[in-house]
């Protein structure tokens, strides 16, 4: 039976076709998608330079690539790299952004993997969710303990990614019964884990050819904002997965809804509380970002 | 290899290869939503759009049982969920997974392979995506295979040397990023040396016509029509 | 004859502290080919990154009567076409339309023009068929062409070709010399090829340590620095 999930699970990153998702959720993360794309577009262009385009573009051709670099674990099965993580640290938060969410573009147009209207839930899911989960602890430990930092990353990226589209296909209602549901979080977090040692592994041989690689050193903040954002992150990831298993139970909590609307309508307004988060977690990271930047 | 079958594919001359992209891009994502949001005579409407589809991919002159098994990629992912929704009780949901999974994956492979990348992209400019993104979407469509190459090249070397393997992945992938980003450096003295002036200048996309406007018309609306007909008959 | 190009007294240092170019004085005539030759690592190819503006040393540049300055480099930048070792470089557009229109674009024409000096120039090398075509599937001596192309579509006075002949295959190599002779601009060859070069050049130059220490023709200065290939080593 594992075997059997991890085969179509394929890669360690899920992208949603097209068809699974309840149509709130996907017309609802499109038009979140859509906006933050176009700001990050902005911010990794660097003023009126496109002349970033080509490296971003052949580093999203580079992760491709990676694909096919496997790292042995045993029992033979290897994992390979994802990548969220390992271009927060090299190009840049924004810059990773917009490169996963090429690469998300091209999967789905080339390679019909990922659906075109499930785009904009797999971009939040990947390219922005776990593209800042990513960059957090980096951003915030990176100057002490380095290595636990990037592992953590890596770890936090897939974590966060597959939590979200867990979350995602279970607010549609898609058929997750117990078993299926905790085979696959044990199989995320595997792959999580793998990730964050592969990122740090990598990271490692390219500082020894480059020590310069990693452009975006960690910047200041206290501890204390550190965790609270990861954390922030990390609570909107389980109150969304909570929301999608117990939607009534959170309508309850929340007095939002009459009790006697439509269950898409209940689904949808959880779904949505935990999107809000997840957002509201992104943009205060963009701003921490920007206050990087400009340090 | 796919990339270079669809190269081939989307290079036809048929009329609707011929078509707006932005025309064919918008027609898709009528059908899309269509497929997505219908709930009722749900084999009915998946035999309809099917028929419609193979119809399209004959008029293209693309071949029949490529395109089908291609837009198969998706089945693995659906049939899992379909018979878990069997094994619960509940066909219609499991019919419905693969149905629509596999009707947007095929529909998404005939606007791909009558329309070339490069084509696609400007028509999506011109509808309102960021030019950098589709830029960057650009170089990684035209450098995703040279980097693969190298990657199977490294794999090669890498296997043949043997030790610890996940030392010498890593290592690999080190020196595949390197690589890479030295390539970028490259390109961009290319650019430079050719008068690159921080700004990309693009060719002329193409004219939205009299054709492209009835395309658009028939394909959106004929697809409405045929799930309004079909919920009809199936209430 | 007032010389195209005139360089005088090039210093070079790398980032790592690395002398490239320890005072480099050179003139390229109208109408001349010249070769360079030296071992890997002389300065030959970080000297014509100076020529336009890509590397930045110590020294005067003046192309075309243009001294090399911040101001003048888009003008010398049309003067002086430069074709890269690596084409799968060079050719950085999805189609070899658009690579071969980038120059003239980045140039001001518009795009109808840039797409009639594009079809032009492909047709001079011989390459209009593939205008449609994605570089990734051309030949090595077919991509050389296209890049060529890119770089007369932008009508410059000079040509500087670094190590045009590496992948190329004999018949390929030859298509090349002929596709040179006929072409009317000055022209620059960085080569160790010297067949290539004997073919086409009237004069060579021999970099060493950073530096120009010989001139001459190039049979000249194969005997004089022993700057042949295996075959005519004594068993």
């Amino acid at each position: 039976m594992p075997r059997f999930f991890s085969s179509c699970y394929g890669e360690e990153s899920v992208h949603i076709p097209d068809g699974f998702l309840a149509t709130p959720v996907w017309a609802t993360l499109d038009a979140a998608a859509a906006p933050a794309v176009v700001y990050l577009a902005r911010r990794a262009q660097r003023g009126f330079q496109e002349s970033q385009a080509p490296l971003l573009g052949v580093m999203g051709a580079f992760v491709f690539a990676a694909q096919m670099i496997n790292f042995p674990v045993g029992a033979g099965t290897s994992g390979h790299l994802v990548g969220g993580a390992l271009l927060a640290y090299t190009l840049g938060p924004a810059p990773a952004a917009v490169v996963l969410t090429a690469i998300l573009a091209i999967q789905a147009l080339v390679f019909q993997d990922g659906g075109i209207l499930a785009l904009g839930p797999n971009i939040v899911n990947m390219a922005l969710a776990g593209v800042a989960a990513g960059y957090l602890p980096f951003y915030f430990w990176g100057r002490r303990g380095r290595r636990a930092a990037m592992f953590l990353g890596g770890m936090l990226s897939v974590l966060v990614s597959a939590a979200l589209a867990l979350s995602e296909l279970l607010i549609s209602r898609v058929p997750m019964p117990g078993t299926v549901l905790w085979i696959s979080v044990v199989l995320f977090t595997i792959s999580a884990v793998l990730e964050g040692a592969i990122t740090v592994a990598v990271m490692g041989a390219l500082e020894a050819i480059n020590p310069n690689c990693v452009r975006h050193r960690a910047g200041g903040g206290g501890r204390v904002l550190g965790a609270l954002a990861s954390a922030a992150l990390l609570l909107a990831v389980v109150g969304v997965l909570f929301a999608s298993t117990h939607p009534d139970g959170v309508e309850k909590l929340l007095h939002i809804v009459p009790p006697n609307s439509a269950a898409w309508l209940r689904k949808a307004v959880a779904g949505l509380t935990g999107v809000a988060l997840i957002f509201g977690a992104c943009l205060l990271f963009g701003r921490l970002a920007a206050r990087h930047r400009s340090a | 290899m796919h990339h270079v079958i669809l190269e081939r594919w989307s290079r036809g001359g048929s009329w609707l290869h011929h078509r707006d992209p932005r025309a064919k891009t918008a027609a898709l994502l009528i059908l899309l939503v269509l497929i997505a949001t219908s709930h009722a005579g749900f084999w009915l409407l998946g035999a309809a759009y099917f028929a419609v589809l193979v119809a399209a991919l004959a008029w293209a002159r693309l071949p029949l049982g490529g395109a089908l098994a291609r837009s198969a990629i998706v089945l693995p992912f659906s049939l899992v969920f379909a018979a878990i929704s069997l094994l619960a009780g509940d066909p219609a949901r499991a019919g419905a997974l693969v149905v629509r999974s596999y009707l947007s994956a095929l529909a998404v492979l005939v606007l791909i392979s009558t329309t070339p990348l490069p084509e696609l992209l400007r028509g999506l400019e011109s509808m309102g995506v960021p030019r950098f993104l589709l830029m960057v979407v650009q170089f990684l469509y035209r450098y995703l295979f040279v980097i693969s190459e190298e990657a199977q090249h490294m794999r090669a070397a890498a296997v043949a040397r043997g030790g610890a393997r996940w030392r010498a992945a890593a290592g690999a992938l080190a020196v595949l990023f390197a690589r890479s980003y030295a390539r970028a450096e490259n390109i961009h003295q290319a650019m430079l040396a050719r008068g690159f002036g921080g700004h990309f200048e693009l060719l002329l996309g193409s004219r939205f016509g009299w054709a492209d406007a009835w395309f658009l018309l028939a394909a959106g609306g004929g697809a409405a029509a045929i799930r309004f007909a079909i919920e009809r008959v199936a209430r | 004859m007032t010389p195209l190009i005139a360089v005088h007294g090039l210093r070079f240092r790398y980032d790592d502290g690395t002398r490239a170019l320890n005072g480099v004085d050179f003139q390229l005539y109208p109408g001349e080919t010249v070769a360079l030759l030296g071992a890997n690592g002389s300065g030959k190819t970080t000297f014509v990154l100076h020529l336009n503006g890509l590397l930045a040393g110590e020294g005067e540049i003046e192309v075309c009567g243009m001294q090399l300055s911040k101001d003048t480099l888009p003008r010398i930048r049309q003067k002086i076409g430069l074709v890269f070792q690596d084409s799968e470089t060079q050719l950085f557009m999805p189609t070899v339309l658009e690579d071969v229109a980038f120059g003239p674009l980045n140039l001001g024409l518009s795009p109808a023009e840039a797409v009639d000096r594009a079809h032009h120039a492909l047709h001079q090398t011989g390459m209009a068929e593939a205008a449609r075509r994605a570089p990734y599937h051309l030949s090595a001596g077919e991509k050389k062409r296209v890049a060529i192309a890119g770089i007369l579509a932008m009508q410059p006075e000079i040509l500087i070709l670094d190590e045009p002949t590496t992948s190329l295959d004999p018949p390929g190599q030859r298509d090349l010399v002929q596709l040179l002779r006929d072409l009317q601009q000055a022209k620059i060859l960085v080569t160790h090829d010297v067949a290539f070069a004997e073919a086409l050049a009237q004069r060579a130059c021999f970099f060493e340590g950073g530096r120009i220490v010989a001139t001459g023709s190039v049979s000249e200065l194969v005997d004089r620095f022993g700057w042949s290939k295996i075959e005519s080593c004594a068993p």
